[in-house]
């Protein structure tokens, strides 16, 4: 090969080039989906990782990965910073439509103790369901105006019903239809994949550095990851729902965010949740 | 693997350009730059992957070219197509890829 | 309208642990917003909690102390079913005060 000199980026390809031809074939066993297979070996990486956690500590995230974290965040929890969001989101659960109806009646249970039914494959709509995403289509089918998908109502609505389902098992089901399961497999892939100029996946942080440090954060494991959602962040300085740590997160590795809740987002979501089944809901959760 | 993908992310990380001297940039330099940069982000964009620091500098170029300053506005201008292109070759890269860190 | 504070005060021996939380937005006064515009101050000036009658934490706030704000302390004194007073007034002459009973 001829070296001319050249601008940085076409040398870059060219690395990019040498090292695609050096890269072999990727397993192809693996290419046919298995999601309960996926799911063992997820959560079998944790606990091998993490053989001290207690299984159901993992939706504790960085608290379970720092002893000094862990002790500060027990004093916290004694008087929640997310307790102003609760009687909010209590009071907004039960406030009337125009049209008399309330956001409770959208829900089974009237949106008690059914966090963890969420995300769900609508084989009527052809798509995953978040909560977030179940909350405005209730508004939005009774005339209301949404609410911003990233906080304040939304999280505040979110929070009240993490919170009256907290202890209840993650069991979301990927039901006998191609479209659920490629909604699952595109989730997965979101996951996996390094996007923006730091070139990370979400898997960077959250699979290969659990309780190791991103500047001055420990990182949580994605096992559980959602499970405390929506959470109160203290760098926030207020509440936050998955799509606002979707969205930042996509941002900080300098990869413009997509739309709150746009499919990869809902897909991603589905992953994450299916994968940490068996897990309880702890939310909302207090994020440092 | 995991030696060429840091590779990758040393390479994307840095940067940097090897640019030869040239004269001073004119309006028509900026705009053929600036035409190739908006071109390269929509691709990005469309496969859901732009990068913000190539429309944070495609910005830059904008806002150089009003105040005049023609050299910056096509440098920036530039250096948003790189790494628009950057991102491009990222996705496509790593539409197989990505199974290398998945965990099995 | 719910009030900002939230109190939780327990006694065991001869004192009280006293937790509370504040809904104040708690602005500096140097943060600017998405429009590139200074968001004014506005933060709570001082937090005076009674006993009895009696202070037994004053505190001088200022544009440092974050959003929100969770304070902690102790004090000797106060048994079970006592009144304990919380209010706090704030640089725009806005005030609150709740009354909880010691547990």
């Amino acid at each position: 090969m001829t070296m001319r000199k050249r601008s940085g980026a076409v040398l870059a390809g060219l690395a990019m080039a040498v090292t695609l031809l050096a890269v072999p074939a990727v397993a192809t066993a693996a290419d046919t989906p298995n999601p309960p297979a996926d799911l063992k070996a997820f959560q079998k990486y944790f606990k091998d990782k993490f053989p001290k956690v207690k299984f159901e500590d993992f939706v504790n995230g960085p608290y379970s990965m720092d002893e000094g974290l862990y002790k500060q965040w027990k004093e916290k929890e004694e008087f929640p910073p997310y307790e102003f969001a609760l009687d909010l989101g209590k009071e907004l659960m039960a406030k009337p439509f125009k049209n008399g109806k309330t956001l409770a009646d959208c829900f089974p249970n009237k949106g008690i103790g059914i966090r963890q039914d969420y995300p769900y494959f609508d084989t009527k709509q052809g798509k995953v369901i978040t909560l977030e995403l179940a909350v405005n289509q209730c508004l939005e089918a009774n005339g209301e105006q949404p609410y911003s998908y990233v906080k304040d109502e939304m999280a505040a609505v979110t929070a009240y019903m993490a919170y009256t389902s907290r202890g209840k098992i993650f069991d979301v089901k990927i039901p006998d239809d191609p479209r659920a399961l490629a909604a699952y497999e595109n989730g997965k892939r979101y996951f996996y994949t390094r996007r923006g100029q730091l070139n990370f996946s979400c898997a960077t942080c959250h699979v290969q550095s659990p309780g190791e440090r991103i500047r001055a954060e420990v990182l949580a494991p994605a096992l559980g990851i959602l499970n405390a959602m929506p959470i109160y962040r203290s760098e926030w300085s207020g509440m936050g729902t998955i799509s606002r740590r979707f969205t930042s997160c996509n941002s900080q590795v300098r990869s413009v965010p997509l739309k709150p809740q746009d499919e990869e987002y809902r897909d991603l979501e589905y992953y994450l949740s299916y994968v940490s089944n068996g897990l309880p809901i702890s939310g909302p959760g207090a994020r440092p | 693997m995991s030696r060429s993908i840091s590779a990758l992310a040393v390479t994307l990380l840095l940067g940097t350009f090897i640019v030869p001297a040239h004269a001073a940039s004119t309006e028509a330099d900026y705009k053929a730059a600036y035409a190739a940069a908006e071109s390269a982000n929509a691709e990005a964009n469309k496969l859901r992957n732009q990068w913000t620091t190539a429309v944070s500098a495609l910005a830059a170029a904008k806002k150089a070219a009003e105040e005049g300053d023609f050299d910056k506005a096509t440098a920036e201008a530039k250096k948003s197509e790189q790494l628009s292109k950057a991102a491009i070759f990222q996705t496509n890269e790593q539409k197989e890829n990505w199974k290398l860190i998945e965990i099995r | 309208m719910a009030s900002t504070i939230r109190v939780r005060a327990t006694s065991s021996g001869d004192s009280t642990e006293v937790q509370a939380l504040i809904q104040h937005p708690m602005d500096s006064g140097y943060v600017k917003d998405a429009k590139g515009q200074l968001i004014p101050p506005h933060f709570i000036q001082q937090v005076v909690i009674e006993h009895d009658g009696k202070p037994v934490f004053i505190a001088d706030w200022g544009p440092a102390v974050s959003k929100d704000p969770y304070l902690k302390f102790a004090f000797k004194g106060g048994k079970k079913g006592d009144d304990l007073k919380v209010s706090w007034t704030d640089n725009k002459g806005a005030s609150d005060t709740l009354t909880a009973k010691i547990q």
